[in-house]
């Protein structure tokens, strides 16, 4: 399972990369994989705030609907608009062209909380 | 027994599934694939070229003698007796209260010779019922463990069987007849459950894997798992059993009434006559369109406009047809019209729908 090193990760298989303080946010190879054909994606409002580990997207794919958890708390700036007419992105590029949204980070210290690529991956091994 | 303590059985086509990297689910008392490459993958190749189901799970039973004097004619809703040779029909099996025991379809092999197809997790009841109830017990057997069977389904499967045992493609619309396919003579029926012109293959479960594995070959050809039949059933408004119907539904909620042959008698008939003569069913299944991509979900709540709950999903998906949401679910008659609005979800949720009919595709090369 791909995982990409200068991310952070979730234990709910969120990822986010963090660029001066604005992360952008998505969800893990493992995710998608684990979902199966995604069909519709909620995103959240450009101009809301979101808390870290609240809940802030949806995610429904061919088998259920899941809740996605916001990895960092911020002011939503922008959301990936083509997730609505096309959620499949998410299932051919979850780390790159299926991002959901972007955050302007409240809290810098707040990446300390997730995980670094590495310790995802062990993660990742642990849950089998 | 409870279900937890149950050992799911396994088709003749298990390894195979196995083999091809299927996901594997419990599915009515039997592990079946949900899916191979993926559900929506496997969609797209059922309406746009042609797919194998392991179908093997169903039950097959034989009755041989008269539809009258056996008692078949009274234990099932369509009409029988009137049927061509080398025809098939759908209908229904009732108890006495007019609920629906399982749906199945009758093949007519001979004057006095039937063929039945029914639910792989109804099998076992339906054959207690069929015991019982038949007046002619002896004229019964359920060969369900010795047949195999292997759903073709989709707009190219015709050529291919012309290909493999000419013959088969001058089949009409639910007729069947015998074939030799590799050496053995099995039944093939001009039938389905995906909307897509398709053909159902009954072999001996001896020879199946034959089967499937030569059908393989073509590089035409692929797997498809429960995930897209469900997707592809629900399409075209097919009724699942323990969905759409079940004991507690009559056929004329279920709005199957078209297939009940109200000038025999049959059991459930007084149950079904006492609620048309109470002005009929208060609920019936209506199909609805999501306004978004979100998908309804089996036992989702449906909502009027002005928020009270009415009625319940029985079946959902995401129609890649439709690039919606669809569902079936029961409302009351009366809130039951197309184009009226309905919000289906939970205490968190609303999502708005619109009634539709519940065909929410249709492909015309299914009967021609």
């Amino acid at each position: 399972m791909e995982v990409v090193d200068h991310y952070l990760y979730t234990k709910e298989h969120e990822w986010v990369s963090i660029e001066d303080n604005i992360a952008t946010t998505g969800i893990t190879d493992y995710a998608q994989e684990a979902l199966g054909d995604i069909t519709f994606v909620e995103l959240p409002e450009v101009g809301g705030e979101v808390e870290q580990f609240e809940e802030f997207a949806s995610i429904e794919s061919v088998k259920a609907a899941n809740d996605i958890f916001a990895p960092v708390s911020g002011k939503v700036i922008e959301v990936n608009t083509r997730l609505e007419s096309d959620p499949g992105i998410i299932n051919k590029s979850a780390f790159e062209k299926g991002w959901l949204a972007k955050v302007q980070m409240s809290d810098k210290e707040e990446a300390s909380n997730l995980m670094t690529a590495e310790e995802y991956q062990k993660f990742l091994e642990s849950i089998g | 027994m409870t279900a937890t303590q149950e050992t799911l059985k396994q088709t003749p086509l298990y390894s195979e599934h196995a083999a091809l990297k299927a996901r594997i689910v419990p599915f009515g008392g039997w592990e079946m694939p949900v899916q191979y490459e993926g559900i929506l993958a496997e969609y797209e190749h059922t309406r746009k070229a042609v797919t194998l189901f392991d179908t093997c799970h169903m039950g097959e039973f034989l009755i041989h003698g008269d539809c009258r004097e056996s008692g078949l004619d009274a234990l099932v809703t369509m009409s029988i007796a009137d049927m061509p040779a080398h025809t098939c029909r759908y209908g229904m099996l009732l108890n006495d209260h007019g609920g629906v025991i399982d749906d199945l379809v009758i093949f007519r092999e001979g004057r006095e010779e039937w063929f039945i197809v029914v639910n792989g997790a109804t099998t076992v009841k339906d054959a207690r019922h069929f015991r019982a109830r038949l007046k002619q017990p002896q004229a019964f057997e359920d060969v369900s463990s010795a047949i195999g069977k292997i759903d073709v389904q989709g707009p190219l499967s015709r050529q291919i069987f012309a290909d493999l045992t000419p013959g088969i493609e001058k089949l009409a619309y639910y007729t069947f007849d015998s074939f030799n396919l590799l050496g053995e003579t099995v039944r093939v029926s001009r039938t389905g459950y995906t909307g897509e012109l398709g053909y159902e293959i009954y072999s001996s479960s001896k020879t199946v894997t034959a089967i499937w594995r030569k059908l393989l070959q073509n590089p035409n050809i692929k797997p498809a798992g429960l995930g897209a039949r469900d997707m592809l059933r629900l399409e075209v408004g097919y009724s699942l059993y323990g969905h759409e119907i079940n004991e507690t539904t009559t056929p004329l909620e279920a709005g199957l009434a078209r297939f009940v042959d109200f000038t025999k008698d049959f059991i459930g008939k007084d149950a079904l006559l006492k609620q048309q003569k109470e002005g009929g069913p208060r609920r019936k299944i209506a199909g609805f369109i999501s306004e978004t991509r979100r998908a309804p979900r089996q036992d989702n709540k449906i909502y009027a406009p002005t928020g009270e709950a009415i009625g319940v999903v029985t079946s959902g998906t995401f129609s890649p047809h439709c690039q919606r949401g669809i569902g079936l679910g029961f409302l009351p008659i009366t809130m039951a019209s197309t184009g009226q609005k309905i919000y289906f979800g939970d205490d968190n949720t609303r999502n708005l729908a619109i009634i539709s009919s519940r065909t929410f595709y249709k492909n015309d090369s299914l009967k021609s």
